[in-house]
């Protein structure tokens, strides 16, 4: 039974975890970025946490105090780790016993499991004692670990661990090895032979001799031969074995439910900041967001984070957007050239809210971000021109079913729906879609090449991906806040070509 | 000595004949290499102690009086024996006998060779007739697998001292190889001493002086590379030049400028190396090192390349060079134009003098030459390579101020059979050498 939960304030209520990734986290990339976050950590299983947004101010709180303890402490981060590591020696090992042949072998490694679990337990104790936490999440757990680990039977579980351990390392024994046999017998002070030989040559050393690096021993493994050497051994010194057979089968499942959950849960915080860490290197901002259940939303500088994580290794700048709605404003549309970053600054809109709703830091330097209840998206898919009508008629019932679903606390981030019909019929199907955003009075971000879309009535807001206006061909990647043009743009593109009607004017008289 | 040598090389030669060395990874393998090597090292090495016993009184020198001493010290017969019995036991014909303790898992670990309390020929029976339980195990003669870990298992064991033994071997080797390193250094005087007796050359042991003194004089020097090259006795040549700090060399174009450098810095560098040199009579100061600017051949179409290349050589030599070291400069900085070459060799100069490096300097360079004569400072020298009045070589230097003329001409008109100068492209007197002359042929 887990008492204490890190990501969860109530660890009781049975939360509902999607296995799998909703159809909008891959429009938004954010499929990418959440294997990004897990690869490596696939044992913990932890992809269900990130697909699973929460819907409750209080619960996202809670996630983002432990966040910030953990992200505030690089001291706490690497006990966390290292904390994690030795979890992971400690399944590593328990997992071999169920793999092993041999019975002392079997025993051996359950007790080294023991070992590692118990100097884990209290070397996180010490840890967590150490810092200054402030989450409600690591005090409770904090609490929890305390009482347990200065419990009666832990500690009388790490003593007699330790014990048997002691006892069995003391035993020294000899093989003595002949073809095709050998005996085994107690060691009785012979002394070392190697140190003599190496003495009586050592005065011919000249330089630093050369190593003599023989075939690697197997790390770990037991052959029937050897099984029988330690059966022997166990014959000789049978006191430490039975020790150990008691060891064993007093301590069975030793591992702590809410310690086991503690090290999944945990998880989650650090797989996050360390995916963080390399782009927060690259001078890009987090912050922890102020969520809201009002519609008042901005951003400062925010980014879409699986585009940053795709640059990481290449000298290309991402860029940072604002935007901001207030008063009515609910709708953004994102007019301007192709390859300016609409997309982009659309995905950022809905990454920004689902990790603020997951309690992350998002990427941005100040962010106040809404709660929602679902994310839909409906992005173009690849154009296929054998499908035409079929793909007007799909974008339908795509778009049905969002409005179908959509609540005044859901978000819908459109990208480019009707570019395969004609402008005319575009505008027509848009204009009777965008009444009924306007209706529910929801958040949305819609990226259309339609300027007549962005100027509809109080709740839109126009946005415009620009370029260089020196060179009309080099995109900024900034999308700011004006009146749609797209016609500006592509005058300035015909300038110059030395297109415009006065220089081909003068071109041509010239 | 040449019988000591013989042993080193014959070290090689046995091991090469016999396919004696240390193969494989195994530790059983690396330790009957190793044994095989040792067994013959130890013959080799009772030889090398006989001939100590015998010639040691015959030398005087202290370093061989200590070698021999050393060899008789170290290399007695109860040692030999040691190291015999050594070879025997590790042949261990009665069984490996290892110490182990149990890891983690309960898996053997910390494998060490043991040695029985007798060596005596029933070690085995004695060790276990102690009265303490003792468990054995036979393995299955069709338990391929089993005699494998077996196997294993020894080598574990054995692994610690074949590294051992196969150091050992190794050590010894080495110390045959530097004995022969080191023997093969006089034995290589003593082959030159012989040639260059042979040619009537003369070698003297040098005068060193401490490296703060300025102390240059000698009588005689030749270059060894020349002398044996031409397989006759070459000119040699006489200078005092104590308390002088910068030597310049100047004058006739193959007057014997690179010989006379490069016999100095032979002379130095052999004096270093406790050796003879090529000279009647040779005293130096010691240098901390001894540098060299030596222009190269390069093809000439690469003026620019060519002088970059001269800055990196002696920019690379100022990142190295410390007070008290020598520097032989031949015609440096001639690849660009002689205002700037001067200019150049000026500043580098005065900066290394100021850091006590002697330099000898031999250049074409009149501007740069004559400005060190005209500030007339009493660390300089300056010589010259002279020519008879009818334009043969001396290949003598001698002191002499820098002339505005290399006699480039005189080389020019042997080349070109000619009397006149007619033919000469523009006459410019300076900085005429014989391989920019040449291609009007």
């Amino acid at each position: 039974m887990v008492s204490v939960s890190v990501l969860f304030p109530k660890p009781g209520l049975d939360v509902q975890l999607e296995e799998e990734a909703g159809a909008f986290l891959k429009d938004l990339n954010l499929d990418q970025v959440i294997d990004a976050i897990t690869a490596g950590k696939q044992a913990y299983h932890l992809k269900p946490f990130f697909y699973t947004p929460l819907h409750d101010l209080e619960a996202i709180r809670y996630r983002q105090e432990v966040m910030q303890d953990i992200d505030e402490d690089t001291a706490l981060a690497s006990r966390l780790k290292s904390f994690a590591d030795e979890m992971v020696i400690v399944r590593r090992y328990l997992s071999l016993v169920e793999n092993l042949e041999f019975n002392y072998h079997k025993k051996g490694w359950f007790l080294e499991a023991a070992l590692v679990y118990s100097a884990a337990v209290r070397r996180l104790m010490q840890d967590l004692e150490q810092s200054a936490l402030r989450s409600r999440g690591l005090r409770a757990f904090r609490d929890f670990l305390r009482a347990y680990g200065y419990s009666e039977a832990f500690q009388s579980f790490a003593e007699e661990a330790q014990e048997v351990k002691r006892r069995l390392s003391e035993l020294k024994y000899c093989i003595i090895i002949q073809p095709g046999r050998f005996k085994v017998k107690m060691y009785e002070g012979e002394p070392d032979y190697s140190v003599e030989v190496e003495k009586t040559f050592e005065k011919f050393k000249q330089h630093a001799p050369k190593e003599y690096r023989f075939d690697p021993d197997r790390t770990s493994g037991m052959n029937h031969i050897e099984a029988q050497i330690l059966e022997f051994v166990s014959r000789l010194y049978p006191g430490p074995f039975a020790a150990l057979d008691r060891f064993c089968e007093r301590h069975a499942g030793f591992v702590d439910e809410t310690i086991r959950a503690f090290d999944r849960e945990i998880q989650f915080y650090i797989a996050y900041l360390d995916f963080i860490a390399d782009i927060r290197h690259r001078g890009l901002p987090f912050c922890y967001p102020e969520v809201t259940a009002g519609r008042d939303v901005y951003v400062r500088e925010g980014f879409d984070l699986a585009l940053a994580h795709a640059l990481h290794h290449t000298s290309n700048p991402v860029i940072c957007n604002d935007f901001f709605l207030q008063g009515p404003e609910r709708i953004i549309v994102v007019t301007g050239p192709n390859q300016g970053g609409k997309t982009t600054f659309a995905r950022m809109f809905g990454q920004l809210h689902y990790l603020a709703d997951l309690g992350c830091p998002v990427p941005a330097r100040e962010a106040r971000l809404a709660l929602f209840d679902h994310i839909f998206t409906h992005f173009e898919q690849e154009e296929d021109i054998r499908n035409l009508r079929g793909k007007l008629e799909d974008d339908l019932i795509r778009i049905h079913d969002i409005l179908q679903h959509a609540t005044p606390n859901s978000i819908v981030v459109l990208n480019e729906v009707f570019a395969s019909t004609t402008v005319k019929d575009a505008v027509l199907l848009s204009k009777a879609i965008m009444e009924r955003l306007v209706e529910l009075d929801l958040l949305c971000v819609w990226v259309t090449f339609l300027d007549e879309l962005s100027s509809l009535n109080e709740k839109t807001v126009s946005m415009v991906s620009t370029v260089l206006e020196e060179d009309p061909s080099q995109r900024t990647f900034k999308i700011i806040r004006k009146p749609a043009d797209g016609l500006a743009y592509a005058i300035s593109l015909v300038r110059k070509h030395g297109l415009t009607y006065e220089q081909i004017k003068e071109r041509i008289s010239a | 000595m040449r019988a000591i040598y013989q042993i080193p090389i014959r070290a090689r030669e046995m091991r090469q004949r016999q396919w004696l060395g240390i193969f494989g990874t195994s530790p059983s393998s690396v330790l009957v290499g190793a044994r095989n090597m040792l067994r013959l090292h130890v013959s080799l090495l009772k030889e090398l102690k006989q001939i100590a016993d015998q010639y040691a009184p015959a030398f005087t020198s202290r370093g061989f009086q200590r070698f021999f001493r050393m060899i008789q010290e170290e290399l007695d017969d109860a040692y030999f024996a040691v190291v015999e019995e050594h070879l025997k036991a590790l042949e261990f014909r009665d069984g490996v006998l290892l110490r182990a303790e149990l890891g983690r898992g309960n898996e053997g670990t910390n494998y060490i060779l043991c040695k029985p309390y007798s060596n005596g020929p029933n070690w085995l029976q004695r060790v276990l007739g102690k009265g303490s339980p003792v468990y054995s195990f036979t393995i299955h003669p069709r338990d391929d697998h089993g005699a494998r870990a077996l196997g294993e298992l020894r080598n574990k064991g054995i692994k610690g001292v074949a590294g051992a033994l196969a150091q050992s071997a190794d050590h010894i080797e080495s110390f045959l190889q530097v004995l022969r390193q080191e023997l093969g250094f006089y034995i290589a005087g003593l082959n030159l001493y012989e040639r260059l007796t042979a040619l009537g050359e003369p070698v003297v042991f040098p005068e060193p002086a401490p490296r703060e003194e300025r102390r240059l004089s000698f009588a005689g020097l030749y270059d060894v590379c020349l002398a044996l090259t031409m397989g006759q006795r070459v000119v040699g040549n006489t200078v005092q030049a104590d308390g002088k700090e910068l030597v310049f060399i100047t004058g006739a174009n193959k007057g014997g400028k690179s010989t006379f450098l490069r016999s100095i810095g032979q002379a130095q560098l052999m004096m270093q190396c406790g050796m003879f040199v090529p000279a009647e009579f040779f005293a130096a100061n010691i240098c901390t090192g001894i540098f060299t600017h030596f222009k190269r051949e390069e093809d000439a179409s690469m003026q620019s390349g060519k002088f970059d290349e001269e800055l990196r050589r002696m920019s690379a030599i100022v990142e190295t060079i410390r007070p008290n070291a020598l520097l032989l400069c031949n015609e440096s900085f001639a690849s660009t134009n002689e205002r700037e070459g001067s200019e150049i060799a000026r500043q580098i100069i005065n900066a290394l003098l100021e850091h006590r490096v002697k330099i000898f300097y031999v250049t074409h360079m009149y501007e740069l030459a004559r400005g060190f004569f005209e500030a007339g400072l009493a660390n300089t020298l300056f010589l010259r390579a002279d020519r008879r009045p009818d334009g043969s070589r001396t290949f003598q230097l001698l002191e002499g101020e820098p002339l505005s003329t290399s006699f480039g001409i005189d080389i020019y008109r042997r080349i070109f059979q000619t009397g006149s100068l007619a033919r000469l492209p523009a006459e410019q007197g300076v900085g005429l050498s014989a391989k920019e002359a040449r291609p009007a042929a």
